[in-house]
């Protein structure tokens, strides 16, 4: 069982995220970190790896600018290798670039079950997991909370607007995986210091027989024209509760007469 | 100025025409001179609602049976596209199968898809897709260039679904080719979970509940007063992570976008994440003990307390009435 997880390495969202007005692309100066939507894809993965009683999981992933730091998170956790894609050229790459970015460096693995995340935490598109998939012709089952693998087939509880589908998907697949299903699993020391020299091959977009016209800004067919501050909304009344704040909130909604 | 055509993604719920399609649909006939539909079913069983709100034809694949709509819709629209031609622009509403098929399609036809956008703003052949970033903070407007196909995914109630009182649509079919490997996954069996209450996404009250309750035990408080209100109970992404609600509890970014006349946020910090998918509700209440928290910054009712002080009060105080 080999099983491929995409990873994001992202601002930590803890920091306050701008814009980089030359650029027009997110600012990556601050802390890089593993994506926490992705590690629940990790930790299925390593699950998963589990029960079928034998495999690996590796990681692959793209980042601008060599940053390897939320690779190492996810390879403490268990993860036995990384490709990381990293070019100059991959900036302002948009969602499709970088699915064949991923398409390409997924392919060279030849894995039997492909996991990402639904979206990233700081672009969300959630377009990339079937762009992948198309792009691989794979078939593809997004937004699982549950991941079995039966066979050659996957065994997927698919969330859904009303409750979920049972779907079953032949292997290989793209399957991406809803936040909070799993548990992941904090890295052991021993994990931590594993991770140090498990090996992260770090390719370019040559290396994968892209062009330059497949990604980064000329891959993407679109141009930020403008960033604005959209319209505030003011703060109202702040009250401190001395016993009576929830009589506040009965007059608030009295007034409105929602009550 | 207008674009000649644009396509919508219809989708519908419990055999209804769901509400993002009739949004997109407002939309579309503002920015284009001609609106068609595309479905995946019957095109008899939307014809009539979609042509009232202004399509003039729907493009229906039929009964996809057990395969999953992603494939399916983006092959029979790549196929049509190449044989017939492409609209101006495709809109895809923000759902689970609305970013299948958008993914699927701009792989296909090497086309980008502009995600996440509120509103879209043509000029002359310049189209434009507004998507709000950093908790709404901050709108980034993007531009379709080059000749590839323009798709872009609209999160819901970034329009007003209003009829136009136009006739029923024609119908046409869509036909959906072989779709090989890409079309294996198939669904054995659909589970719908009951719900008591008003759904979230059309609630009049939400009360959401975050990781300032302390602990899942506590949850019980926002579905009381959610209860009282008959509003609809919601809650952060910290605790649907944390497996305290489920995920179609989460409202924000990466869960729904309401709108409801009060959102009630109890024990949330405000999140940029969060504040994206409520900041659009018409009168804001917030209950944190952090005075410093961002969700005051947006809240027309502040209180600075302790959920577990303040929510047990405000329930009794209702239950009275």
């Amino acid at each position: 069982m080999h099983v491929v997880v995409c990873v994001k390495q992202i601002p930590d969202p803890a920091e306050p995220g701008s814009l980089d007005p030359a650029t027009k692309t997110l600012k990556r100066t601050g802390n890089i970190i593993l994506d926490e939507s992705d590690s629940y894809g990790v930790e299925m993965a390593l699950q998963l790896v589990d029960s079928a009683g034998g495999g690996t999981v590796s990681l692959v992933s793209m980042a601008p600018g060599g940053e390897t730091k939320g690779l190492r998170t996810a390879l403490a956790m268990g993860a036995a290798d990384a490709i990381l894609v990293s070019d100059p050229a991959l900036s302002g790459t948009d969602a499709l670039g970088t699915a064949k970015v991923l398409a390409a460096a997924i392919a060279r693995k030849s894995p039997d079950l492909v996991l990402t995340a639904t979206e990233s935490s700081d672009g969300y598109t959630g377009t990339v997991p079937s762009q992948i998939a198309e792009l691989m012709g794979l078939p593809s089952v997004t937004f699982a909370k549950s991941i079995v693998i039966d066979g050659q087939s996957v065994n997927v509880e698919r969330q859904t607007e009303s409750g979920y589908d049972e779907v079953t998907c032949p292997l290989p697949a793209v399957v991406s995986v809803t936040a909070g299903v799993v548990e992941p699993r904090y890295p052991s020391f021993k994990g931590i210091m594993a991770a140090k020299s498990k090996p992260v091959e770090e390719l370019t977009v040559a290396d994968l027989g892209l062009s330059g016209d497949d990604v980064g800004w000329a891959g993407g067919g679109q141009e930020i024209v403008a960033i604005e501050a959209a319209e505030a909304r003011a703060a109202g009344r702040v009250v401190e509760d001395e016993g009576e704040g929830y009589a506040e909130i009965v007059s608030f909604l009295e007034n409105l007469k929602v009550i | 100025m207008a674009l000649d055509n644009v396509w919508v993604f219809a989708e519908t719920a419990d055999g209804a025409v769901k509400t993002i399609t009739l949004e997109m649909l407002a939309k579309a006939r503002e920015i284009a001179d001609e609106v068609a539909c595309f479905y995946a079913g019957d095109g008899d069983d939307v014809a009539e609602t979609v042509g009232e709100h202004g399509a003039g034809t729907v493009f229906a694949t039929g009964d996809i049976d057990d395969g999953l709509l992603g494939p399916a819709v983006a092959g029979a629209l790549a196929a049509k596209i190449e044989a017939d031609g492409a609209p101006d622009l495709i809109m895809l509403g923000t759902t689970y199968d609305g970013r299948d098929v958008a993914g699927r399609l701009s792989a296909k036809l090497g086309a980008p898809v502009i995600t996440n956008i509120v509103d879209i703003e043509v000029d002359g052949d310049d189209v434009v897709g507004v998507e709000p970033v950093f908790g709404g903070t901050t709108n980034v407007k993007t531009k379709f260039t080059g000749d590839a196909v323009k798709i872009v995914l609209v999160r819901p109630k970034s329009f007003a679904a209003e009829p136009a009182g136009g006739s029923e649509a024609d119908v046409e079919d869509l036909d959906v080719p072989d779709l090989g490997a890409t079309g294996a996954a198939k669904v054995t069996a659909r589970h719908v979970e009951e719900t008591t209450g008003p759904k979230l996404e059309e609630a009049a009250i939400v009360v959401s509940g975050g990781r300032g309750l302390g602990e899942q035990s506590k949850y019980v408080m926002v579905e009381e007063l959610a209860k009282l209100l008959k509003a609809a109970p919601g809650a952060s992404r910290a605790i649907v992570d944390a497996g305290w609600v489920p995920y179609s509890y989460q409202v924000g970014q990466t869960g729904k976008v309401v709108k409801p006349t009060v959102y009630i946020a109890a024990g949330i910090s405000g999140a940029t994440q969060h504040m994206v998918g409520m900041k659009g509700a018409k009168y804001i209440i917030a209950i944190n003990k952090d005075k410093e928290a961002p969700i005051f910054s947006i809240a027309d009712l502040g209180i600075v307390g302790d959920v577990h002080k303040v929510m047990p009060k405000l329930i009794e105080a209702l239950q009275g009435r």
